[in-house]
């Protein structure tokens, strides 16, 4: 390593550990998940339903409100193909990951896609959650979303969530 | 120079570990609260601004996701700085001065328990000689108050006395986290956690938020009927080595006061961002404050220490002491990085 040899090398690894605080609004999401419901909350100033919520609207910067259960069925908005395999994935590529955009609610959730073949995959798809065996606070609870067979939406009804 | 005003304060009580709320939920109130005091909707302000640190929460774009407290729609025209709220207020105070809009608010939001905030402080240190040493700020603090014990007639006692007072002061914030009577000869029994410091000398660890509203000339006399005028404020640096620098003194809070014009007339009181006891002392002494000066009347930083807020509050704190009334003229100090690094200074007026 002769080009090396002028200068010196300073390895410094850095690790830093942090408690996560979710905070009120996304534990009571989390709750839900745990017990196999998806619940969103509302704005009161210009009424979207957010799931995943955290604890404010942020386009009207004010508190969300009530807990609104919305149906674990909806409808893909926008998808992507991973080809690349790359380190700690778990799942075969090609594989597809999207938005679902669950009946209700006025943002999406992001999800594995399986069930259906690939080049089947499409805007507008109608699918529901596949959940897992042991449900928890986490999103590993949705182990995927599938086809549910319907007719695809409309795409008048999900533009404005893309 | 366009005349401009601290015209409303908010402030969060000063928690040790916020468990339940995130950043934005601890935030969000505290923007509502301010917003109402002052009579304006996010519409009605020209410019917002933060200050705030994305290591403390662990997070990518975390200052960004904090928008979500404001209501940033229709699009604001809004900024961020990875400093203290003081730094934000300079900001905003900058862009007041371009004299197009009347109105900025300045927030400031920290939770200092998530992480180890000693580490994740270190990491601000230069990347070669320190920071692969990890000194932390507790660390760096120590050697700079047995520089000054050995310097010249500061004692340990001395130190004591400025925990004493600000546990003293602090009784009458309702938010502050450390607060009461001590003795100081009790405080002088205690052993010492990193020599020759004790705990009590270093700051708590603190979740919380603070947010002001500034306003320019006449729309800050319509907001309410005693502005606090900013009437200068500037900021400095140290040398960024530690080891070129007197640690027993501030010339950047010198330089800073000296433009702000901090002697232009008597101080009433004085909020100094001294987050260790010693460094109030080594602060005083760079401002010129003499002892009919009231410092930090609200506790200060030994008192409640929100990391990236803590600064600001010392504006606020001095601030609305005027706006309500108590003080006609005082100064506000407001520090960054290791061992007084960085310097800001505002000297604050009520009309007469």
């Amino acid at each position: 390593m002769a080009e090396h040899a002028e200068g010196t090398i300073v390895e410094r690894p850095i690790r830093l550990d942090y408690d996560y605080t979710a905070g009120l609004a996304q534990s009571r999401f989390l709750k839900g998940i745990a017990q196999g419901k998806i619940i969103g909350e509302k704005c009161p100033v210009c009424g979207k339903v957010y799931v995943g919520s955290r604890g404010s609207c942020p386009t009207d910067g004010v508190a969300t409100e009530g807990e609104i259960e919305v149906p674990a069925k909806g409808t893909l908005t926008t998808f992507c193909v991973v080809n690349v395999q790359f380190a700690g994935q778990s799942v075969e590529v090609p594989y597809a990951s999207g938005y679902i955009l669950c009946d209700g609610a006025d943002i999406a959730l992001m999800g594995l896609i399986q069930e259906v073949p690939i080049e089947e995959v499409r805007m507008g798809l109608r699918v529901e959650a596949v959940w897992a065996d042991e449900l928890g606070p986490t999103m590993n609870s949705i182990k995927y979303w599938k086809p549910t067979g319907e007719p695809d939406a409309d795409y008048e009804t999900f533009k404005q969530h893309l | 120079m366009r005349d401009i005003a601290v015209v409303a304060t908010a402030q969060s009580p000063a928690i040790r570990k916020e468990e339940r709320r995130n950043e934005v939920e601890i935030l969000m109130p505290v923007v509502h609260e301010l917003r109402e005091r002052a009579g304006l909707t996010q519409r009605d302000i020209g410019f917002t601004v933060s200050g705030s640190c994305d290591y403390l929460q662990g997070q990518a774009f975390a200052f960004v996701t904090a928008l979500d407290a404001i209501g940033p729609w229709p699009p604001i025209d809004e900024s961020h700085v990875e400093m203290d709220g003081a730094w934000a207020l300079y900001e905003a105070w900058m862009r007041l001065q371009y004299g197009d809009i009347d109105t900025a608010l300045v927030y400031s939001f920290g939770k200092s328990s998530p992480g180890d905030i000693r580490r994740i402080l270190s990491l601000q240190l230069d990347p070669y000689y320190l920071s692969p040493l990890w000194p932390d700020p507790v660390a760096m603090a120590a050697l700079q108050a047995r520089a000054l014990l050995e310097s010249d007639g500061v004692s340990e006692r001395d130190l004591a006395e400025v925990v004493a007072r600000a546990r003293r002061n602090a009784k009458d914030n309702p938010n502050a986290q450390l607060k009461g009577d001590v003795d100081v000869d009790a405080l002088l029994k205690e052993p010492t956690y990193l020599s020759p410091l004790r705990k009590h000398d270093c700051p708590p660890i603190t979740d919380g938020a603070a947010a002001v509203i500034l306003a320019a000339g006449d729309r800050a006399r319509e907001i309410t009927d005693r502005p606090a005028w900013i009437r200068g404020i500037d900021h400095r640096i140290e040398p960024h080595s530690l080891g070129v620098r007197d640690l027993t003194d501030s010339p950047s809070t010198r330089k800073a006061g000296e433009h702000a014009g901090v002697a232009n007339g008597k101080v009433d009181l004085a909020e100094l961002h001294a987050p260790f006891s010693h460094q109030e002392i080594i602060l005083k002494r760079a401002l010129g404050l003499g002892d009919d000066v009231n410092v930090n009347p609200s506790g200060g930083a030994l008192g409640s220490n929100p990391v990236m807020v803590a600064g600001m509050l010392r504006i606020i704190e001095a601030a609305q002491r005027i706006m309500d009334g108590q003080a006609d003229r005082a100064v506000a100090h407001a520090t960054s990085g290791p061992a007084l690094q960085q310097n800001l200074v505002a000297v604050l007026e009520g009309d007469s």
